[in-house]
């Protein structure tokens, strides 16, 4: 009798948590990987291809599915892949040189002078960071640039430089503490 | 002396005080340098915009540059004189870098510009705050403690306060400039308080100052004739200036992280600050100039009125600057840094500038190992641990420092005054700030990044969709009323016809007009061709007449009939001219089917289609004229933007642009709309092969 009340009692319980499980599992469901999030969040958002992906969001996907390495971000940098480690628990590992490497900060520059109005470096920019029209100067909207250089491959007359962005003092950071080696007697 | 309560805050060093040096002699007008450089940049928030421009003349108090957005202040020129340059150059920052500033070069005369006073008075009877804190906010009113944070913003939206703190405690070592601004200058100094309380509608005011400048006590004591104003002497104990440590001494109100003084009912103002804003509301001065004490190791340490940008190398010439100065400390020496250079002019955040001398300022001992000993946090007055924060900032553990609330550090930096090990603990700390600012603005640009970047694949595919969509739209139409249409048309025939026709001559007219204007290669040869049928035709015409009179013997009745005759059939051939213009015309604008029918239109053309032709001959001559004149004229023309060695260049390479281009839109024109799904795919080749070319490129240059 024991035997079937303990079988029943369990039975009934397995149910019950089974439909609460399968009720969360409706109610609660995720529907974007969460970790693409996360990885996205990490990554600079230049949108510039050199890890190979069409954009840092497909790179994120690839790194969440296990298809890309972390270390293919250049614009990230070494602390990039730090940070990405630290997330996924995975080892630091070197950037890949293949991918690039690791640059200050630019943006690109359009010399007035020798643009002919072409519109090819705006549909090129991933961010709609250049403004123009056909035949019409086009001009770069340096707060909106991202650095990517992919502009400066389709312009037919290569007017595009990329210019680094120097220190300002607004932007400047303090240095870490040099702290100084004792003298050691000759 | 007041029996108010006087409470206490955690922590706190004593310095040696070195006030008497700069604080026994009265404040002193600056020199009047021959020339001032304004930074730009004069509060927090964003900079100054300039409106003037180089070579412009200013006059003392004219305002240079005024503010950009609500969290700025304007910039007045401290003196007369021409601005000789608006560029980036040395300012007072620990930076070292170049900043925008306004250079004026003084004329010496120090002409005043013609002031009006502001009725504040009647702004604030009518209600209008607002236009008073605009009024401040153009006078360039900022904080004059250090902080620089605009004045009007610290006035804004408040009912009623319950405190209003003035800050006379300065704490810092050295500076005196507030102290003998509170000595010399109290009236003014109680009636720009007595305006702020009633700006701010407070309920009490109370000054708190350091037991170590009794005279200055004294003489507020004086000025403050009546019971409105109570002078709290608090003891001297560094950094009781403060705010938030000044705050907790007069009224016991721990103002918490994250929370500003005004919603527990406090504000703060600094003693210079109130001077400065009785001198705008009643004098109607901008801020143009500002006390600083100059001390170390000068001959006449002491306190000087100096106009805002003089150059910090004349003011230490004018305080008599000894030999043996190993650096310049901007500020005091607690929360002060070195400045990298003496042409950076003065700013309105300048209060000090220190001289050190070796014997004064020893060399910071060697830094030790921190042994964890906890003299930092007893001595931190914003109660963290400061032990704690160091060593997340020294390993780069910025999230960590962050949660132990690193950014309620007021850099006072009492923790490293106290430190057995030399550790510069500060230094860490601003490191580490600086490091999390910038990380936060970086994680601001990705974000904006990313938003657009997605809003531009939501747009290039809602552009597919819409041009997809179209397609099927028009598609759908040509299939089904084609049989309609036909019926309809063949209905319509001869209507059609006619309205054709009647549009087709339009359309030769119009463009025989614009021939006349402008111009197509085409016209001009048809013209041409025309020209020379005619031609052609009155040469017939008079080898026909020489025949006949030949023939006739010079009968002029006969002639005349001849003539007639001639004239007759140049005007048939004309005419048949014209009518085959007009039916090739048709022909190439419309249908071939057209053609026939412009056969059945020359009765209507005749007349007005010769004199049409006519005309057109006479502007293709005279076009033609002109084209050779232009063409004499040209090599000259040409002749000088060659010398210019770009331009051949910048021609080939639109060449060679355009003709790229029109094999892109040639091979865009014969995508069709499935090809066109498989741009992304072709994008990323266009990517993999950026980076290979990259890749070439690195190696190369390796």
């Amino acid at each position: 009798m024991s035997f079937w009340l303990a079988l029943g009692l369990m039975i009934a319980l397995a149910l019950l948590l089974g439909a609460i499980l399968g009720v969360a599992a409706i109610r609660f469901k995720v529907d974007e990987d969460p970790l693409v999030d996360k990885i996205d969040a990490i990554l600079p958002q230049t949108q510039c291809g050199q890890c190979g992906f069409p954009g840092c969001k497909p790179y994120a996907t690839a790194i969440a599915n296990e298809e890309a390495e972390i270390n293919q971000c250049p614009p990230g940098g070494d602390d990039g892949v730090r940070k990405l480690a630290e997330l996924l628990g995975k080892e630091y590992k070197p950037l890949n040189a293949e991918n690039g490497a690791e640059k200050p900060r630019a943006l690109a520059v359009i010399d007035e002078n020798i643009c002919i109005g072409c519109t090819l470096c705006i549909q090129a920019c991933p961010v709609d960071a250049i403004v123009g029209a056909a035949k019409q100067l086009h001009t770069v909207i340096a707060s909106e640039c991202t650095g990517c250089e992919l502009c400066i491959a389709p312009c037919p007359v290569d007017c595009i430089e990329m210019r680094d962005v120097g220190e300002e003092a607004a932007t400047w950071k303090w240095r870490y503490p040099v702290i100084q080696l004792r003298k050691v007697a000759a | 002396m007041s029996a108010r309560p006087i409470y206490k805050f955690n922590g706190g060093v004593h310095p040696p005080e070195h006030k008497r040096e700069s604080s026994g002699t009265p404040i002193v007008a600056g020199p009047l340098p021959a020339q001032l450089v304004l930074p730009l940049r004069q509060s927090i928030g964003n900079a100054a915009k300039p409106l003037v421009a180089v070579g412009e003349r200013v006059l003392k108090g004219q305002l240079i540059a005024a503010a950009d957005g609500s969290v700025s202040a304007a910039l007045h020129a401290p003196t007369s004189g021409t601005v000789t340059a608006i560029e980036g150059r040395l300012v007072a920052h620990p930076s070292g870098l170049a900043e925008a500033c306004i250079v004026i070069a003084s004329d010496g005369r120090d002409e005043w510009e013609a002031r009006t006073r502001f009725d504040w008075r009647a702004a604030y009877d009518a209600g209008n705050g607002r236009a008073i804190r605009d009024y401040l906010r153009d006078m360039g009113v900022v904080g004059l403690g250090g902080a620089v944070f605009p004045s009007h913003l610290k006035l804004a939206g408040r009912d009623a306060l319950d405190t209003l703190i003035i800050n006379g405690a300065e704490c810092e070592p050295y500076i005196t400039c507030d102290d003998r601004l509170m000595r010399e200058r109290a009236a003014d100094l109680v009636a720009g308080i007595r305006i702020v309380r009633q700006l701010l509608n407070a309920r009490e005011v109370l000054i708190g100052i350091e037991d170590n400048k009794p005279e200055a006590v004294a003489a507020l004591h004086a000025a403050i004739d009546g019971a409105d104003i109570e002078v709290v002497v608090v003891p001297t104990l560094y950094p009781s200036g403060g705010a938030k440590q000044l705050i907790k001494l007069l009224t016991n109100i721990e103002v918490p992280s994250g929370v500003r003084s005004t919603d527990l009912g406090v504000q703060c103002f600094n003693v210079a600050t109130v001077y400065t804003i009785y001198r705008a509301l009643e004098h109607a001065e901008p801020v143009i100039s500002r006390i600083v004490t100059l001390t170390g190791n000068v001959a006449r340490p002491g306190n000087v009125e100096a106009l805002i940008g003089t150059p910090l190398s004349d003011l230490m010439a004018f305080a008599g600057e000894q030999t043996g100065t190993r650096e310049h400390i901007y500020g005091g020496p607690m929360m002060g840094f070195a400045l990298p250079g003496l042409n950076a002019g003065l700013s309105k955040a300048g209060n000090c500038v220190i001289a050190t001398a070796p014997a004064d300022f020893p060399d910071k001992g060697r830094e030790m190992p921190c042994i964890r000993c906890g003299e930092c946090a007893s001595a931190c007055p914003a109660e963290l641990q400061p032990m704690d924060l160091y060593w997340f900032s020294r390993s780069r553990e910025f999230g960590r420092a962050q949660e132990r609330n690193l950014f309620d550090c007021i850099e006072c930096g009492a923790c490293a005054y106290v430190c057995p090990s030399s550790i510069q603990l500060v230094d860490y700390y601003r490191f580490a700030k600086s490091e999390i600012w910038a990380a936060e603005a970086s994680k601001k640009a990705a974000d904006k990044a990313r938003e657009r970047h997605e809003f531009k694949q939501f747009r290039e595919e809602r552009e597919k969709r819409e041009k997809a969509e179209r397609l099927a739209a028009r598609q759908a139409a040509a299939a089904k009323p084609a049989t309609t249409a036909d019926a309809a048309a063949a209905a319509d025939d001869a209507e059609t016809k006619a309205a054709k026709i009647k549009a087709a001559m339009a359309r030769a007219a119009e463009r025989k007009a614009a021939g006349e204007t402008g111009d197509t290669q085409a016209t001009d040869a048809m013209d041409a061709e025309k020209r020379a049928k005619i031609a052609a035709a009155m040469e017939k015409a008079a080898a026909r007449k020489a025949h006949l009179e030949s023939l006739q013997g010079g009968e002029a009745p006969v002639a005349e009939a001849v003539d007639e005759a001639k004239a007759e059939k140049i005007r048939a051939a004309m005419e048949a001219a014209a009518q085959r213009k007009a039916a090739r015309d048709a022909a190439k604008a419309d249908t071939p089917a057209q053609a026939g029918e412009t056969d059945v239109a020359p009765a209507a053309m005749d007349d007005a289609k010769a004199a049409k032709i006519r005309a057109a001959m006479e502007a293709a001559a005279q076009r033609k004229a002109h084209r050779e004149s232009l063409q004499a004229a040209a090599p000259v023309a040409e002749a000088a933007p060659a010398a210019s060695a770009l331009d051949p260049e910048k021609a080939e390479r639109i060449r060679a642009a355009m003709q790229k281009r029109d094999e892109e839109k040639a091979r865009l024109a014969a995508m069709s709309s499935e090809e066109r799904a498989a741009l992304d795919a072709e994008r990323q080749a266009r990517i993999d092969a950026a980076r290979v070319r990259a890749a070439a490129k690195k190696e190369s240059e390796q």
